[in-house]
């Protein structure tokens, strides 16, 4: 039962074969059984368990309130969830319980969905770009990336001294590994598919120290979802945050467009870019949930009002003669890995032996993104942060000497090096002295990048298909290591510009890698087309027949829980 | 208690002082009223003086200010800024206070339209030019009452821009005539308020009191086109009418601040960039919170707002959603009769001076108290004005009483001034009357009238019979009369008033007088 779809499951609780309780114990039971994942921080057992059993009434009466009744869900901590903890992994906001839900978490709420737990990330959501600081900056704008101190030293800036750094900040590395409650372990590490293949490589080194990195920062929203312990789970995707950790957990990571749905209650990191992510097993249960979720709010003044085809429905394409497909020829980078590439290659191929017009087109602004976007998250971040000073909510220093030193020193403590190094470098974006020559430049930049695409799309193209990441997921060990820095900073290079540009995207996993590991794709959609991309997705989808994990001798005893599931084969494509 | 009524400050902005040789700039009496919070404004004098920095001996030069000013008016909304919460005076700290006040992460600022109909509003009565698309920005600064770390503001691209507000300056030599003066609106723009801080110095501790955060408020800014306090203070006054009848601020408020600087700088001190605040029981302004250091604030384009868009008549698409929508034109149409308008009727309506109908409207009340008089009374309008003006606003004047506190009701000085419009009673006896109604003894004027026996004599007979005696008992005047001293049928019209006890009208006894007299 747990390794069936959302659709699946949703029908067998409408049929009477499981009831919400049942389901909600399984699912619980698992989450306890794969906790060493670290994929949720707060547990909310009580609370689903209460939801399961109204859920079971209304099945009882037959009043069920559609797909999403009795359905485990996690969520993102960093979506607002009243009553319950909402640390966005950071010690800033260890004890915070919200008084509200999201606006997303009380949507799926109301369609009767059960909340498991909040999932892990890292902190603050800024895991997926980070640029070291050897990157160099080209063209456009000449920000220096390496930070300097804002002001001379006899009248330090405000902001600098309230950020309360002491010095440079640290490089950091993405991929859920950087939150106050550890990494997110993803859970294709103890798959059957990839602990065959290490057998075969006589270099395996000690099994448990060799578990891979989810990819961030909805890591543990993806590990969530792939480990079975729900059935969807609410990512936030500001730079490729929920793409990625689907690509790399073999899940489908939805980033809808921006505007489409709401982020009252989400946790901002870049508010002009984040929107809520959906990640599921299948294109399906991504197209019901988006369902749930889209429309306007009230609360957020940056939704459209535009009507929205409701129930979220998508079509099985039967023919794909009529679909424009673009290739970006910039996407086509010297880092990418030989087996994307040739997956990448031959999911074109597909689409024209089916008849599809497959063109190259081109972004020309590609390379400019990742510095462009880091002026302008680091901006916004500044500004984001500047709300977590200790008076109101979450965490507090000892020092009361005066509110000055009580600001500086709950930041210090309350945030982590590379929380902190954005918010300094942010500060300095915004000075009234680089305000024009970084910021501005930096909008400017994102106008070029979101002509890009218009451009492309005016051209005739449907849906662009890209990689999703430069390679399958790395173990821990070795993304830690110095020499992964640019690489984990460029990870994001197909990701990042469809969210300064707004459009929808999909990850969909296409196949395993040599190492037995998944594999994404991405198709990026026109602004407000999300159902058009869905349901190309849904087509793609259907021909690749992306292997189910083979998780059977990770949980042990779990088999029984699993043993009814008809497990596709491994259908790699390659 | 301080209750921060002005914000005067220098945001970067210097203007001139220049030395001149005429003409000073002297003190207003500290604001007498309202304890409310309703207004708070910016004012910059920085000095500059024209010669290279000498000391200044005191006394030596006048100091001719330069002022701008910047002015926050409170909005009279039911709601705040970006949030439901109910805007109220005077409740328990921290009870109007909603998870977007507090900045709880995650949510997100929604325009209240209520706000941007007073802007608009205030624009088109301003004569600003109204700006279709205006935009929103984040100010950055860290103080305890501001639970975000930032303001929302409009830096960039305001609601509104190049207005202008004309107001009258008294000149000459009794300060009664009025000369019109113009000074230019650089911008209003909506903004947040902040919270409130409350430093206990006993325990050593700020507390913070959020009902005030988040409401909305008007920053009117004015160019540096006005010389002294004096102007400052009056153009601020007009400013304050018209908000007051357009009904998009209570705007109560105070100045004190042009004056503060002024001694400071004939001291040798120097002015320090700074917010300061007003404490209404001490009558000066103190200071809030130092804005010296070159404060930068990091402005920055609000991503949670979208450029607010206005229409006009032209603009407006067709089929839009009305309550989606804000109609520049519509608003311009249901703009009440401003101030300036209402001065200019009643100088042509009732044919009074114009510094009158400046003082009318000035006094908060007063017109209304004028035009219930009007209503009431047969008494010619100049009459009632010269009363309303002079008596009754120089005992409240004297008591320090507003027109709602006043002892004497419209109706009551209506039939006072009919009584004395149908010569029933003498101007002087009038007066007598008025002071008997200001006691407030629950009497009307007829009462008063007919207990102190306050009744003109209306007995011809009678009076000639007086007079006759009154001439009788000083020949020697009657001589002075006679040998044409202009002087002495005043001093026999003095006598006979006095033998009446002052209840026979002066213009019959004359007339009796010179009859007898054969003048």
């Amino acid at each position: 039962m747990l390794g069936r779809s959302l659709r699946e499951v949703s029908a067998a609780l409408k049929q009477g074969q499981i009831t919400p309780t049942e389901l909600c114990q399984k699912c619980l039971s698992l989450i306890k059984k794969t906790k060493f994942l670290n994929a949720y921080i707060t547990v909310s057992e009580e609370v689903a368990l209460k939801q399961a059993e109204e859920s079971e009434k209304r099945y009882k009466n037959g009043q069920s309130l559609g797909d999403l009744d009795g359905i485990p869900i996690a969520v993102k901590d960093n979506f607002s969830t009243s009553g319950i903890e909402t640390t966005c992994a950071s010690n800033m906001l260890k004890g915070y319980i919200p008084p509200y839900n999201a606006t997303v978490v009380q949507k799926l709420l109301d369609q009767g969905a059960l909340l498991m737990g909040k999932t892990n990330l890292d902190e603050f959501a800024m895991g997926v770009l980070l640029l070291s600081s050897t990157l160099e900056c080209n063209g456009a704008i000449s920000a220096r990336c390496s930070l300097r101190l804002p002001a001379s030293s006899d009248s330090p800036d405000s902001a600098s001294q309230v950020a309360g750094t002491t010095g440079m900040p640290h490089h950091s590395q993405s991929g859920s590994t950087d939150g106050v409650f550890g990494p997110v372990k993803n859970p294709w590490s103890y798959s059957k598919q990839y602990r065959e293949k290490r057998k075969q490589n006589p270099h395996s080194e000690n099994e448990d120290s060799d578990w891979l990195i989810t990819g961030g920062s909805s890591g543990g929203s993806a590990a969530a979802v792939s480990a079975f312990t729900c059935y969807a789970a609410l990512g936030s995707d500001t730079g490729g945050s929920t793409r990625n950790p689907a690509a790399h957990c073999g899940l489908v990571g939805f980033k809808p467009s921006y505007g489409l749905v709401s982020r009252h209650g989400l946790i901002p990191l870049v508010n002009s870019m984040d929107v809520p992510g959906i990640l599921t097993r299948c294109v399906d249960d991504a197209a019901i949930v988006l369902g749930a979720l889209a429309g306007p709010d009230p609360r957020d003044s940056t939704t459209v009002h535009e009507p929205i085809n409701k129930p979220f429905m998508l079509p099985s394409l039967a023919d794909v003669s009529k679909l424009c497909i673009g290739i970006p020829k910039e996407y086509l980078v010297p880092e990418l890995s030989s087996e994307v590439q040739s997956l990448w290659s031959k999911a074109a191929d597909l689409f024209e032996s089916e008849g599809a017009k497959v063109i190259e087109v081109s972004l020309p602004h590609t390379s400019y993104s990742i510095v462009c976007y880091h002026v302008l998250c680091t901006s916004e971040v500044a500004s984001n942060m500047a709300r977590f000073d200790g008076l109101q909510y979450g965490h507090r220093c000892d020092i009361d000497v005066s509110t000055e030193a009580m600001y500086a020193a709950t930041r210090r403590e309350g945030f982590n090096d590379v929380v902190r190094g954005r918010i300094l470098s942010g500060n300095f974006f915004l000075l009234k002295e680089n305000y024009e020559n970084y910021f501005v430049k930096a909008q400017k930049v994102r106008r070029l990048i979101a002509n890009d695409f218009v451009n492309a799309f005016n051209s005739g193209v449907d849906v662009l298909l890209t990689p999703t990441t430069l390679s399958e997921a790395v173990p821990y060990l070795e993304f830690i290591k110095e020499d992964n820095r640019t690489r984990s900073a460029q990870d994001d290079i197909f990701t990042q510009a469809v969210n300064m540009a707004g459009l929808p995207a999909v990850s969909i996993p296409v196949a395993l890698s040599n190492q037995g590991l998944p594999i994404g794709l991405q198709f990026i959609g026109r602004a407000f087309c999300d159902q058009q991309l869905l349901t190309v997705a849904k087509w793609f989808e259907k021909q690749v027949q992306f292997p189910v994990i083979q998780l059977q001798e990770l949980m042990d005893d779990c088999s029984a829980v699993l043993e009814n599931e008809k497990l596709a084969s491994v259908s790699l494509k390659q | 208690m301080a209750a921060p009524m002005l914000r005067w400050g220098c945001r970067g902005r210097r203007w001139a002082f220049a030395r001149v040789d005429g003409g000073s700039c002297h003190r207003r009496g500290a604001p007498t009223g309202s304890t409310s919070n309703q207004i708070r404004g910016e004012s910059s004098v920085a000095q500059q003086p024209l010669h290279t920095a000498q000391k200044t001996r005191k006394g030596e030069h006048k100091w001719a200010a330069v002022v701008g000013l910047e002015i926050h008016a409170q909005i009279s909304s039911n709601s705040k800024l970006f949030s439901g919460s109910q805007v109220r005076f005077s409740a328990p700290p921290n009870s109007l206070v909603s998870f977007f006040d507090a900045s709880l992460p995650g949510t997100l600022p929604v325009l209240n339209r209520r706000c941007v109909e007073a802007a608009v509003m205030t624009g088109l009565a301003l004569n600003c030019h109204i700006n279709k698309k205006s935009l929103f920005d984040r100010k950055h600064y860290f103080y305890a009452d501001l639970p975000a770390g930032y303001q929302i503001t409009q830096q960039r691209l305001p609601i509104a821009v190049n207005g202008s507000l004309i107001y009258g300056v008294c000149a000459g030599k009794k300060q009664s005539q009025v000369i019109p003066k113009t000074v230019r609106i650089k911008q209003i723009q909506l903004e947040q308020d902040s919270g409130k801080s409350l430093h206990d110095n006993l325990r050593s501790q700020t507390l913070i009191d959020l009902n005030r955060a988040g409401v909305g408020l008007l920053e009117v800014v004015l160019e540096p086109d006005m010389s002294c306090g004096e102007e400052a203070a009056t153009a601020v006054r007009e400013l304050q009418l018209i908000l007051q009848a357009l009904g998009t601020s209570q705007a109560n408020m105070a100045d004190y601040e042009i004056q503060r600087q002024i001694n400071e700088l004939e001291n040798g001190g120097e002015i320090l960039n700074e917010t300061r605040s007003f404490h209404h029981k001490l009558g000066c302004t103190m200071s809030m919170r130092d804005k010296e250091g070159k404060q930068d604030y990091r402005f920055m384009p609000e991503p949670n707002l979208p450029p607010l868009v206005l229409y006009d008549a032209t603009s407006l698409p067709a089929g839009a959603d009305p309550q989606q929508v804000i109609n520049i034109d519509q608003i311009r149409e249901t703009l009440p009769e401003l101030p300036s308008v209402t001065r200019e009727k009643l100088v042509q309506q009732y044919g009074m001076l114009l510094e009158h109908s400046f003082t009318l409207l000035n006094e908060v009340g007063l017109l209304e108290f004028f035009q219930n008089v009007i209503k009431e009374t047969r008494a010619e309008p100049k009459k009632v004005t010269s009363w309303v003006l002079n008596t009754f606003l120089g005992y409240l004047k004297q008591q320090n009483l507003a027109v709602s506190e006043s002892p004497v009701t419209p109706s009551a000085l209506a039939e006072l001034l009919d009584l004395l419009d149908s010569r029933t009673i003498s101007s002087s006896a009038a007066k007598q009357v008025f002071e008997e109604l200001w006691k407030r003894e629950g009497k009307t004027p007829g009462q008063i009238v007919s207990e102190k026996q306050l009744e003109l004599m209306q007995d011809q007979g009678a009076l000639e019979q007086l007079c006759h005696s009154v001439m009788e008992a000083h020949p020697q005047v009657v001589m002075d009369v006679k040998n044409r001293n202009p002087r002495a049928i005043n001093k026999l019209i003095g006598l006979v008033r006095k033998a009446t006890q002052s209840r026979a009208d002066p213009v019959m006894i004359k007339e009796i007088l010179e009859k007898k007299l054969s003048l």
